[in-house]
């Protein structure tokens, strides 16, 4: 259990003129959930591709279970499995004769049968894929990739589309394949996902790394500092604000009509920003109090929002 | 934490199936998908049916006498190569773009057996539509010489896997849809222009030539003469399909994409 699960160095992967890696590198380890963030275009499908031995990296080390991917593959891939971004069935396939195709093909494999019942298929276990819903496609390809009993899956973007009962199922899912010992390498553009699925989290941007570490680490700020948002009409006069407020916090407007305070929030500065607010004759609509998300460190660390 | 699922549900036990069982789990999904599309049962046991009636009951194209043995082996190429080529392309093309050889690849399932599945599938529906159009054959009072049966097997094997090959090159290179066009004109092409419909001794000499060297011809003349003629197989039809099924096989294995 010594070699980690995945070890990626100075991976660059290019398509053409378009560098979709330049420089990723990170480190999974057994038994543990990596977090693949970034928005689209990030890198984040080819970099797991190169993992799963699909495509052959331009130069950088990769190593999964302490194999290469791409020359031994037919070592490696007994043993992992894979939910690819999209897709991964014959159009005209039922759900559950895909699942007992692929379970064939494994050595141990978990029971067809029940996996398509958790994975609330059963009502459409006869239903060829391409008539399956984008949500039940989802389902179907993670049912794929857990069939064999894998030590290490890679899930590309596994709730995209699903609705949020499904993506609790998963989540869920994560956490019992965590607890069994299961390495986990999924991708998102969802800082909700990374946050309460990882215990590593590795923010990706235009194919290079821009940060990485727990979501508690890469959250973290002074000791006592917590934010207060709120929403209200633009171009408020933050000095005012700021003149109001207890020394050493701190007010700025990051996007138009988003207020953003940070120091030592506590009632008292809650109530003075909406008596503040209440004098200037503005509603301080969404008004929250809470830490760093990993989207204020994305925003932060790019000047972009994550969502596009 | 997780309340849906005991300790130890998901406890890693990775490991790859048994060959002989991938193998076959392979082989009767690709078989069975083929035999419940509508479309591929159209191409490879409705018309070369109707094909077997049209030739042997209506007097348009001249056949010698019993006209059912001469249309017979006409009719067994066709259903190869809709099996094997035009079908397989179209069923390749699409299942790339679903991402099927990519999720198959994903598994413990070896390269090889990849390709063998599918090859396994297409001859057992193959088999399957031989035995279907031979019965309609004895129907129309068609009685093949037995000792030919043997190199029809022989025959049918080889056709079924240099169609296969085309099948593949086609079906593994191009965009879907080109690949189900493409398909359906060649196998038109083929069936009345590639010494199917009109075997290379009825074509103008010119053009008989050339035809000669198509699988198809070959295909064709080799089947007549095993099974209407009760000799074996001309050499040059043997040859002929090894050449354009290793040419193809070998080609597709440097052009076939994943997706
Ligand atoms: N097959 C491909 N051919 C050309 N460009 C590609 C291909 N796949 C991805 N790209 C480009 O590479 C970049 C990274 O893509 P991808 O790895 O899919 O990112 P993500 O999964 O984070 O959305 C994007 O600019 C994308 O357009
Ligand atoms: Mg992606």
């Amino acid at each position: 259990m010594s070699t980690p699960a995945v070890e990626v160095s100075d991976l660059v992967k290019s398509y053409g003129p378009t560098t979709a890696v330049a420089g990723v590198g990170f480190r999974l380890d057994r038994g543990a959930v990596l977090a693949l963030l970034g928005p689209n275009g990030a890198g984040k499908t080819t970099t797991v591709e190169v993992c799963e031995g699909f495509r052959r990296p331009d130069s950088g080390r990769v190593q999964v279970l302490g194999l290469d991917p791409v020359t031994e593959g037919a070592a490696l891939r007994p043993r992992i499995g894979v939910m690819p971004q999209g897709g991964g069935a014959y159009p005209g396939v039922r759900a559950a004769e895909m699942l007992r195709l692929v379970a064939a093909c494994a050595a141990n494999p978990l029971d067809p049968a029940w996996l398509i019942d958790v994975l609330g298929l059963a009502g459409c276990a006869r239903t060829p894929y391409k008539r399956l819903s984008g949500g039940q496609q989802q389902r179907l390809s993670l049912a794929c990739a857990l069939i064999g009993r894998p030590e290490l899956v890679f899930l590309d973007e596994p709730t995209a589309g699903m609705d949020p009962q499904a993506r609790r199922l998963v989540w869920e899912l994560v956490g019992a394949l965590r607890a069994d010992g299961v390495a986990v390498l999924l991708t998102t553009h969802l800082m909700e996902e990374a946050e309460a699925l990882a215990d590593h989290v590795v923010i990706v941007d235009g194919g290079r790394v821009v940060a990485e570490g727990t979501p508690a680490e890469l959250t973290a700020e002074g000791p006592d500092e917590q934010r207060l948002r709120f929403r209200a009409k633009s171009g408020l006069d933050t000095a005012l604000l700021v003149a109001a407020l207890p020394e050493g916090c701190r007010v700025t407007e990051p996007t138009a009509g988003e207020y953003l305070v940070t120091g030592v929030v506590d009632p008292q500065v809650v109530s003075t920003v909406t008596a503040w607010c209440a004098q200037q004759g503005v509603l301080a609509e969404e008004l929250r109090v809470g830490r760093r998300s990993l989207e204020d460190v994305f925003l932060e660390l790019t000047g972009r929002e994550l969502r596009s | 934490m997780s309340g849906r699922f005991a300790p130890g549900t998901f406890a890693p036990a990775p490991g790859a199936g048994r060959p002989v069982r991938m193998l076959l789990a392979h082989a009767r999904t690709e078989a069975s998908l083929t035999l419940r599309n509508g479309e591929q049962v159209l191409l490879t046991l409705l018309i070369p049916l109707a094909l077997l009636f049209g030739l042997t009951l209506v007097h348009v194209i001249e056949l010698p006498e019993p006209r059912v043995a001469a249309a017979a082996p006409r009719v067994f190429a066709l259903a190869v190569m809709s099996t094997a080529f035009t079908g397989q392309a179209i069923a390749l093309g699409f299942d790339r773009r679903y991402g099927v050889l990519k999720r198959l690849a994903a598994t413990a399932l070896p390269r090889w057996l990849l390709v063998a599945g599918r090859v396994l599938g297409c001859l057992a529906v193959v088999a399957l539509q031989l035995v279907v159009l031979a019965a309609a054959a004895a129907l129309l009072g068609w009685s093949p010489s037995a000792a030919g049966l043997l190199w029809t097997v022989v025959l049918v094997v080889l056709g079924t896997l240099t169609f296969g090959a085309l099948g593949v090159l086609l079906g593994g290179a191009l965009k879907a849809e080109v690949v189900l066009a493409l398909a359906n004109v060649v196998w038109l092409v083929l069936l009345f222009a590639g010494g199917i419909v009109l075997t290379t001794d009825a074509l103008p000499a010119g053009m008989a030539e050339v035809v000669r060297l198509l699988p198809s011809a070959a295909l064709t003349e080799g089947l007549t003469a095993v099974l209407a003629d009760g000799t074996a197989p001309p050499a040059s039809t043997v040859v002929t399909l090894l050449v354009w099924g290793a040419g193809a096989g070998l080609l597709a294995t440097r052009t076939t994409k994943l997706v």
